[in-house]
């Protein structure tokens, strides 16, 4: 394994950040602006794409920008983890800036040059953190995305975003800084560097109090993951444009949470650190409480971005509960599961934003029958929902698998039992959404029996979206390789 | 014998002569005079400090005359870095308040910039000068021309505030004079590098405990650390724009810098730490500074008002974090001297082309500002994240010395209000955000009920060009010197501790 420095890394993210006074500046031809985020985007994928043979190679690259203290610089190097999730977001990131032209412009939306602008910012950040060489990077991308996402949460300008916005502000805000910066400087104090290693950066001089505490505020610090009981604004945050809710909220914003975490517990603790204080099962504990309250508060949600958003909230517990099995199969699902649940919760959401740009219908309740009306919508939701439940032929499938295969290598039955029942919540939740679509009766239908898609715009990302989810089934060979030499990194061989 | 440390305060000490005389004579090239010397005193203390990093200390002796007869200006490289401070916002001031100045004091705008030039010269002589009784005479200065520029400002309360600061200041310089003169009866010499080379003979003389309380009381007194800060929110928020935007972020800091420097040059960090007992109880103010300035920020309806709360409690950041007793410490209050002075600057400039625009900044006022004035704006929320301490902004990274200062002192009061100061800031500024976004000019029932589309575009109403150009750099400036923190503290700062 060699280090290449490159400034490639730094270019994946200086892109989307460069084009935005392209962006504004060209606010007055929105076709002319729009051409410039695909092309950011194309560019910035690119770069990122054209590191993977490296990355497979084993080797690492990376850049440092600027040092800031000792053993603590702004520094970029790109991983097998970072490397899957930069790929994850930047090419949604093109999918998506398809689907927010035909979704805004579906809605006749206001100020779409701020909105493009903050979204470039975001992802720009969001590609940061994924490539970030050490945990004050990190936490800078981390706050850079908090920021940069307010203006996009609160997009409405009404009475019901800015309450959402203090609530996003309150939570993500408060616990980064009340939380994850006292921690950090606590992990800089303690041993003098902040720089992610897989034996982590404690000798072992750390006691199990310490520790647990530690853990804690990283854990719960880092709430853009969701964690209960930090977990009230992502559903908040829902009143934001549907974009905004697909690829922020279910993809860069929360997996740069979970991402977060999953660092701070291979490249901070360590797994061996962890597995020798028994702290991997307290982290699998509070991730397993996650995963089936939001779940079964998700069956009673009767608006369609609320309940996927605490589906959401579920499927990211998956994640970190796979990092804290701390089993080799665990881990690679539970990262996998970053990819596998980023493709089919976006099909959701742009499903759920294509039938309200088509019907204005944001209740779930008032969506019996649509199937008629919009079936391609609807069949690319049946194939996001059973990858989310983790049914075969979908990609979900291969991430719940090695998940599962984590519980027993790590003879954790009581997390299998986990596992397995909020696969059973998550069919009861979505589910029946599909079938009101399509089988109810003539006088139950809310909708004619006329073929009426979303505009052009909406529906093709979405299918592309579902397509991807259902080849990653037979293909999942980039992402499971990545995911595979990430933990191989971690567990150290 | 190199004469740019002279030439930082005489050039704006000539300026205001020069400008004093053309005040009569032609009295449109006053701006001008003042502009050109405030500049060259930039330049010659950017020269200092390019010179002091490279060679160390310059020693340079007022018209030749030896200590202790003559007067010692002593850079080393926190002054050098404090100069160039002064010096840039003074300049850069300058050319952003020609409106506003033109706009707030059409017949009287000579002599503001005269007395503002006289400020100058204070200030950048409080911070060049090696000699205590000197150092007074310097403060009295800046004090003096402030007075008066406070008493330009608002017609009606501006006189009362600048009263109220002229009894709280001459009681502080009063405390810092009889230290002093203390100092002198027991040393026989005002030089601080003589007096330093006596402490360690007559560090358990009651004289000498009794001056250090009574110069750091009057330090205290006028930096405003909390309680002694009740002349501040007055003077600051009813003082010309112009003003304003120089005094706020600089007085303070330059205090800052006073404080620090009787710490480390004068008195030794020895005598402090390890033979007095009061870092403790001074970094308990500090605490409680961070807290009751914040509080008191949170209760403000007027913008300004609650900058100048804000500037109370950062005052607490420096104070608790050079008396932490610890490297880190003393680097995050020295870093923090410098960045809170770029931050402080932004968000007034930013505050001056509110009011250029809008007169009066009650916060309920700012209605649909980002829609108004993008670019102000813009230059706000940066600033606005410094303080909050987010990164890259450089407040992130002095609060991160500071915090971790307090982590090795074990001072844990300390490190949680500089974090739940840092979340009050956040409520500070998103509360003005909200305003600012969420709520338009027109309508005076509350936001509309239409939530897509059809909202009433607000005409762009910016500010002077030349208010945002520096407004601009000011912005850019919180981000370099953040990313550049570690050649700052490399640099400068390090040099100073461990000489």
């Amino acid at each position: 394994m060699e280090l290449i420095t490159s400034i490639k890394p730094v270019l994946a993210v200086l892109i989307p950040l460069a084009v935005i006074p392209v962006l504004v500046s060209s606010g007055g031809r929105p076709n002319v602006r729009e051409a410039w985020a695909f092309i950011a985007g194309i560019l910035s994928f690119t770069l990122v794409a054209s590191m993977v043979p490296a990355v497979l190679d084993e080797n690492r690259i990376g850049m440092t920008l600027f040092p800031i203290a000792p053993g603590a610089d702004i520094a970029l190097r790109v991983d097998a983890l970072g490397m899957l999730f930069a790929l994850v977001a930047s090419s949604l990131y093109i999918i998506t800036s398809m689907y927010s032209i035909g979704y805004m412009r579906g809605l006749n939306e206001h100020s779409q040059t701020r909105f493009v602008a903050f979204f470039a910012l975001a992802i720009s950040a969001t590609i940061g953190a994924a490539f970030s060489a050490n945990l004050l990077t990190l936490y800078l991308f981390y706050e850079i995305l908090s920021l940069a996402t307010y203006p996009l949460v609160t997009h409405h300008q009404d009475e019901n975003s800015k309450v959402s916005g203090r609530k996003y502000l309150t939570f993500i805000l408060g616990t980064s800084i009340g939380l994850v910066l006292p921690a950090m400087i606590w992990c800089y104090h303690a041993t003098g560097t902040l720089e992610f290693s897989a034996a982590g950066i404690f000798e072992s001089d750390l006691s199990t109090p310490s520790a647990t505490v530690l853990l804690l505020m990283f854990v719960f610090g880092f709430a853009k993951a969701g964690i209960m009981p930090v977990h009230s604004w992502l559903p908040a945050a829902m009143v934001a444009p549907t974009p905004v809710s697909a690829l922020l909220h279910a993809v860069a914003v929360v997996k740069v949470g979970v991402f977060s975490i999953v660092r701070v517990l291979t490249g901070i603790f360590g797994v061996e650190l962890l597995s020798s204080l028994g702290l991997g099962g307290l982290v699998a504990f509070i991730a397993s409480v996650t995963i089936l309250v939001s779940s079964a508060i998700a069956l009673s949600q009767d608006e369609f971005k609320r309940r996927l958003a605490y589906s959401t909230i579920g499927q990211l517990s998956y994640i970190v509960l796979g990092a804290a099995l701390l089993s080799p199969k665990g881990m690679t699902g539970g990262i996998l599961h970053i990819t596998m649940h980023a493709f089919g919760k976006i099909t959701l959401f742009f499903c759920a934003g294509a039938i309200f740009v088509a019907t204005g219908k944001k209740y779930l309740s008032q969506m019996v029958g649509i199937g008629y009306r919009m079936p391609v919508t609807m069949t690319a939701f049946l194939i996001g929902s059973m990858s989310i439940i983790g049914l075969p032929p979908t990609g979900g499938f291969i991430s719940k698998w090695y998940l599962v295969l984590g519980t027993l290598e790590g003879d954790q039955a009581v997390m299998l039992f986990v596992l397995l029942t909020s696969s059973l919540l998550n069919a009861a939740y979505f589910m029946p959404i599909f079938y009101k679509a399509f089988f109810c009766t003539q006088e139950e239908a809310m909708f004619e029996r006329k073929f009426d898609e979303a505009p052009v715009m909406c529906v093709v990302p979405l299918v592309i979206t579902a397509l991807i989810s259902f080849i990653l089934f037979f293909a999942p060979q980039p992402f499971l390789n990545l995911s595979t030499l990430a933990v191989t990194g971690f567990t150290g061989g | 014998m190199i004469h740019y440390p002279a030439v930082v305060v005489i050039a704006s000490l000539l300026g205001a002569f020069i400008a004093g005389i053309l005040a009569w004579v032609q009295e449109r090239y006053t701006y001008p005079a003042a502009l050109i010397a405030t500049g060259i005193s930039c330049a010659a203390a950017v020269w200092d400090l390019i010179y002091v990093a490279g060679h160390g200390p310059i020693a340079y002796h007022m018209a030749g005359w030896a200590p202790p007869m003559g007067i010692e200006y002593r850079i080393d490289t926190l002054n050098a870095m404090v100069l160039v401070l002064i010096t840039a916002i003074a300049f850069l001031n300058l050319a952003a308040s020609w409106p506003n100045v033109k706009q707030e004091m059409p017949d009287r705008s000579p002599s503001f910039y005269v007395m503002y030039l006289l400020f100058v010269v204070g200030l950048t002589g409080v911070a060049s000068t090696g000699d205590l009784f000197n150092l007074y005479v310097l403060i009295e200065i800046t004090s003096l021309s402030s007075y008066t520029m406070i008493a330009l400002g608002d017609r009606d309360r501006g006189p009362i505030s600048a009263l109220n600061y002229v009894f709280v200041g001459v009681i502080g310089a009063s405390f810092y004079l009889l230290g002093v003169g203390y100092i002198y009866i027991k040393t026989g010499t005002l030089n601080m590098a003589e007096f330093a080379a006596m402490i360690p003979n007559i560090q358990d003389s009651t004289t000498i405990l009794t001056a250090f309380i009574l110069c750091i009381v009057g330090v205290f007194i006028k930096m405003a650390l909390f309680p002694l800060h009740v002349w501040l929110p007055n003077a600051y928020s009813y003082a010309p724009v112009g003003f304003a935007r120089i005094v706020a972020p600089l007085m303070t800091k330059v205090m800052v810098y006073v404080m620090v420097r009787l710490m480390i040059t004068v008195f030794g960090l020895d005598y402090i730490f390890i033979k007095l007992h009061i870092a403790d109880t001074i970094v308990w103010l500090g605490t409680i500074a961070i807290l009751a300035g914040g509080v008191m920020a949170l209760a403000q309806t007027n913008l300004k008002k609650m900058l100048a709360y804000i500037i109370v409690c950062e005052i607490g950041y420096m104070v608790g974090g050079a008396w932490l007793g610890n490297d880190s410490g003393i680097t995050g209050a020295v870093l923090h001297i410098l960045n809170d002075g770029i931050m402080t600057f932004a968000l007034f400039l930013a505050v001056g082309n509110m009011v250029y625009k809008l007169d009066r900044v009650e916060i309920k006022d700012l209605k649909g500002l980002f829609a108004g004035m993008p670019w102000t704006m813009t230059g706000f929320v940066l600033a606005a994240f410094s303080i909050v301490g987010v990164p890259p902004t450089c407040g992130f990274f002095s609060k991160w010395y500071l915090i971790l200062g307090a982590f090795e002192a074990g001072a844990w009061h300390f490190a949680a209000a500089l974090l739940i100061s840092s979340l009050i800031c956040a409520v500070l500024f998103f509360k003005v955000f909200e305003v600012c976004f969420f709520e338009s000019p027109d309508t005076h029932d509350g936001p509309g009920s239409d939530a897509h589309g059809h909202h009433t575009t607000v005409a762009i109403q910016e500010a002077p060009a030349i208010s945002l150009a520096v407004l601009g750099i000011a912005g850019i400036s919180l981000i370099v010197v953040g990313l550049y923190s570690k050649t700052i503290v490399v640099r400068l700062i390090w040099p100073l501790l461990n000489p």
